[in-house]
């Protein structure tokens, strides 16, 4: 807020004098401080701004011998395949489909568990179980993968033993496409829901206590207190939440569908997402000019989204925008 | 005190026991896998995973341990962990601190130069091209370290942390004489230990977790981390295999199974052991840092 006041305060013409030296001014003032920013920044340009140059090589004939500055250019020549192959397009798909299934089912998971744990006194029981609940989340998609084999697996596996027991016919979950994005969906509330309650449990935290207790007063019962205080003052972040989560919905989970999936081309119909695609004609096609091509897509896409989603966090709250 | 009705108290119990039962959902993963991990091998293949170990053994223990291959990966994934953390945490505190100053001129412009990254990626191409051909980290362990050093997020979060602490009390040493370096380290970071520890959390368990950069730039053995060997582990029978290959006892079955389950378990073993005590901690400090957000 101050900063505003100080630019409205500053008169243009002292501006447009004072330039060249108020740079110097301020390096000899804060010198220190941007000299701490340096590595950081450093680091910042290689690993992210370099790479940004590397899109031209979607419009390139890609040789590696060659290098970037010797391949040839082609125009829009590896975007062809975008119209020739429906592949891409149902990738595409995929990666909205399951983004979509994810942050819906996993927000609404993820407010359930915040708003339980609120309405509880007991200090013991709420730490065991928010010690359970969140601990999945510091596993890596490897380890998870491990453990989805040891559950789902189709001779050896936990739930088809169980299932045999009961009298049921054991399904072989990993010929069954049609019911992958319900497991994804399972697997992505094991591992995230517990950590991602926390941020909500922290906006309930901060609500005001004397509106629940003016409502207790007046006989409010404990549902209807979840149902008209808890829940429309948790709106706001929730939104939030979900806005800034479909910034991102055009880029696939690489680490959870690679690490779970892999290559079982049997499950690609409804788990393949474009990350997983672009891996694949990277690694396996070699074909580095259409790898690029989807990429230069993924990221164009993805950066307007997230400019659209920004404006409409702006719209909706001006203090949630993120820039 | 007002007294509880008993639709209120009817409530609380479905909280309880949807609460619990998600908390057994949650659960139920890590117990299958440890106590397979203790069953024998005849017994997995004869009855499946099971959540109580069946016909107890330490079989896969006695074999993976028996190997180098386990101590290399660990030694990789200890070694990038506490390294890459120690770095990330420097480099992290040393550009979000400048950043969390309101007097500094030139802050908006850098924030939005690290906010940037995290709208726009160059994609997966073109770094895998930067980082093989070009910098040729090719097999070098470094390559699971340095690319990670600086997460916008993590960066962002510790600026916020930052940004609560009183600026009066940097004023303050500031009029004593104190130069900027000097504030930061005697007096910003030591009251910021919450914001350090959660943070730092994060880093090692994303140092501690990586297996993608090792599977993109890394073919040598004796360099893959903990979380790729499982991987590999994973899509390859061979291992437990190869391990056993010295064992000629009769009637002996590899423990294939039982051995990837084993690998898993000592792969998590540490986060379980440390995550109690450092649970208070992130909860605390992404609360704080959500908020202020």
């Amino acid at each position: 807020m101050k900063d505003s006041v100080a630019l409205r305060t500053r008169t243009p013409d002292t501006d447009v004098r004072k330039k060249g030296g108020a740079f110097l001014t301020e390096i000899r003032k804060h010198g220190l401080l941007y000299l701490l920013t340096l590595p950081g920044i450093l680091l910042i340009f290689v690993f992210s701004y370099l790479p940004m140059g590397g899109i031209v090589i979607a419009f390139q004939n890609f040789n590696a011998i060659k290098g970037i500055a010797g391949s040839e250019f082609v125009g829009f020549k590896n975007f062809e395949f975008f119209i020739q192959s429906n592949e891409v397009l149902h990738v595409i798909f995929n990666t909205l489909f399951l983004n979509a299934l994810f942050i819906l089912f996993g927000t609404c998971a993820s407010v359930a568990i915040a708003v339980m744990f609120s309405e509880l006194g007991g200090k013991w029981f709420k730490r065991i179980v928010q010690s359970l609940v969140t601990l999945p989340n510091f596993l890596s998609w490897t380890v998870i993968a491990m453990f989805v084999t040891a559950l789902l697996s189709s001779d050896t596996g936990m739930l088809n033993k169980w299932l045999i027991s009961f009298g049921f016919e054991p399904i072989s979950f990993f010929n069954e496409p049609a019911i992958w994005p319900i497991i994804l969906v399972l697997i992505k509330i094991w591992q995230g829901a517990g950590f991602g309650a926390i941020v909500y449990l922290a906006t309930i935290t901060g609500i005001n206590p004397d509106i629940y207790e003016s409502a207790s007063i007046d006989g409010a019962s404990r549902w209807k207190k979840i149902r008209y205080i808890t829940l429309p003052l948790l709106k706001p972040t929730v939104i939030l939440m979900m806005l800034l989560a479909m910034g991102g919905i055009f880029y696939g989970d690489f680490g959870m569908i690679y690490a779970i999936v892999g290559r079982n081309v049997l499950l690609y119909p409804t788990t393949d997402v474009i990350d997983t695609y672009v891996f694949r004609a990277l690694m396996e096609l070699n074909d580095m000019g259409m790898a690029a091509a989807v990429g230069v897509f993924q990221s164009l896409v993805g950066f307007i989204l997230v400019i659209t989603v920004n404006q409409l966090a702006r719209k909706f709250s001006p203090d949630s925008a993120l820039f | 005190m007002i007294k509880e009705s008993s639709s209120d108290r009817l409530l609380k119990v479905i909280i309880y026991i949807v609460l619990s039962l998600f908390a057994i959902y949650c659960v139920i993963p890590f117990v299958t896998v440890i106590s397979s991990s203790l069953s024998s091998e005849s017994s997995i293949l004869r009855d499946g995973y099971s959540i109580v170990p069946r016909e107890f053994t330490l079989a896969a223990y006695n074999l993976i341990f028996k190997d180098d291959t386990i101590y290399r990966a660990y030694g990789v994934t200890i070694f990038v962990t506490v390294v890459g953390t120690a770095i990330a945490m420097l480099v992290t505190c040393a550009l979000a601190y400048p950043l969390s100053i309101r007097a500094l001129k030139y802050k908006n412009g850098i924030n939005f130069y690290v906010y940037f990254t995290m709208l726009f990626h160059g994609g997966l191409v073109a770094n895998y091209l930067l980082i093989s051909k070009y910098l040729g980290m090719r097999d070098s362990i470094w390559v699971l370290i340095i690319p990670a050093l600086v997460s916008p997020w993590n960066m962002f979060l510790m600026r916020n942390f930052f940004k609560s602490v009183d600026e009066s009390l940097a004023e303050s040493a500031k009029i004593d004489g104190a130069n900027d370096i000097y504030i930061f380290y005697k007096i910003v970071l030591p009251i910021s230990l919450p914001a350090l520890a959660t943070v730092g959390l994060f880093y090692a368990m994303a140092f501690w977790n990586k297996w993608f950069e090792a599977m993109l730039y890394i073919s040598d053995e004796n360099k893959f981390p903990l979380q790729y060997l499982v991987m590999r582990i994973m899509n390859n029978a061979d291992f437990a295999n190869q391990l056993s290959a010295k064992i000629s006892l009769p009637n002996y079955v590899v423990p294939t199974l039982s051995t990837r389950l084993a690998t898993t378990v000592v792969t998590i073993g540490p986060i379980i052991f440390l995550y109690p005590f450092l649970q208070k901690y992130f909860v605390k400090g992404l609360m704080v840092g959500a908020v202020k957000g």
